[in-house]
């Protein structure tokens, strides 16, 4: 049921499908054997990158997958989606997503720009700024953003091919600290909607695709799990679970008590 | 002897070298004149050269010069 269900429901991105709603970022993973091993538990198809110096080590390089991210996505058929994590202005931005273009050979980019390294939060002037450049050089923007309607409504006008609001900071674990605003932007956008950041535990994953998401990315509520493979498969389920849910049309919530069993034919007892 | 920055620290320059050669020197994998690997895999590398990027079409034809800033970036993990 569940194969069918996840097989015949794809998120279609930029055209491309794919077959799990569940995006996995790579940060945070102490090992490159232990990172690969909870990327195939999650049954992601789509994980991110960072850009940074080759250097011996940082798993670098296309070479084998014991050795190199790349080697490691390319072997278990893992789209790559790379992110301008780190940068603070578009010019940064645009200049990441183009290094990443000429490595990877994707034009797709998961568009980050922080204001600051305490919050980690989204530039929104820098952000808009830098969606505008990338969409006109071609780029398939990923853009993550602050949780506000106005400002993801904008991205999309400008062309992003998906909008990645946040639930919570980056790395807090702290869940989605407001429902209302992923549900105010789901209802009006009409390019996907990508859950990004401060998920903690599978049930913050379920909730946004409750809430009305398309897939939910995160890294380290996995990659610094204590089990990170058993977690990986927990928000595999989540996620399912939740976009099952969400299509089901949960039950209207109620102040009152409503009794399931009916009270006619009760024996006299 | 003539030097560049090499990701960011110095490093030795011989005359007539390359971006192509320095992508070997780094990676450790020889580099055709279409710039892709000649072990036939996917290289997984950008350069830029003082702020410019290279395309990989040009890495055989682009020399490098005395005090040229040359970065040579990969995936590594990230959120």
């Amino acid at each position: 049921m569940t194969e069918t269900i996840t097989t015949t429901d794809a998120l279609v991105i930029d055209g491309v499908a794919l077959g799990s709603r569940l995006i996995m970022g790579t940060g945070g993973a102490p090992s490159l054997d232990g990172l690969g091993a909870a990327l195939v538990a999650s049954g992601t198809e789509l994980t991110t990158v960072a850009m940074r110096r080759y250097a011996a080590g940082n798993g670098g390089g296309g070479g084998d997958a014991g050795t190199s991210l790349f080697g490691l996505l390319l072997e278990n058929n893992i789209r790559v989606l790379p992110n301008t994590a780190g940068c603070f202005t578009a010019r940064e931005a645009v200049m990441t997503a183009e290094l990443a273009r000429e490595a990877l050979e994707t034009d797709w980019v998961k568009l980050e720009v922080i204001a600051d390294e305490h919050t980690l939060l989204p530039d929104a002037v820098e952000l808009v700024e830098a969606t505008e450049q990338l969409v006109n050089r071609g780029f398939k923007v990923f853009a993550y953003t602050n949780d506000d309607p106005v400002l993801a409504l904008r991205l999309e006008q400008l062309g992003a091919a998906a909008v990645m609001p946040l639930g919570a900071p980056i790395g807090t674990g702290l869940g989605i600290l407001n429902p209302h605003n992923i549900e105010l932007i789901v209802s009006r956008a009409g390019v996907p909607v990508v859950l990004d950041a401060g998920i903690g535990t599978a049930s913050d994953a379920a909730l946004a695709m409750e809430l009305g998401c398309d897939a939910v990315l995160l890294a380290t509520a996995v990659t610094r799990a204590q089990d990170p493979v058993r977690m990986a498969e927990a928000f595999k389920h989540a996620v399912i679970g939740g976009r099952l849910a969400a299509q089901a049309g949960r039950i209207p919530k109620r102040a009152h008590a409503l009794a399931s069993s009916a009270m006619e034919g009760r024996p006299d007892l | 002897m003539s030097t560049i920055r090499l990701n960011g620290a110095a490093a030795p320059l011989a005359a007539g070298t390359t971006v192509a050669d320095l992508v070997t020197a780094v990676t450790g994998r020889a580099i055709l004149a279409t710039g892709q690997p000649a072990d036939g895999g996917r290289i997984g590398v950008a350069v830029a050269r003082n702020a410019d990027i290279v395309p990989r079409s040009q890495w055989s034809l682009t020399a490098v010069e005395t005090d040229d800033d040359v970065e040579i970036v990969t995936a590594v993990q990230g959120g």
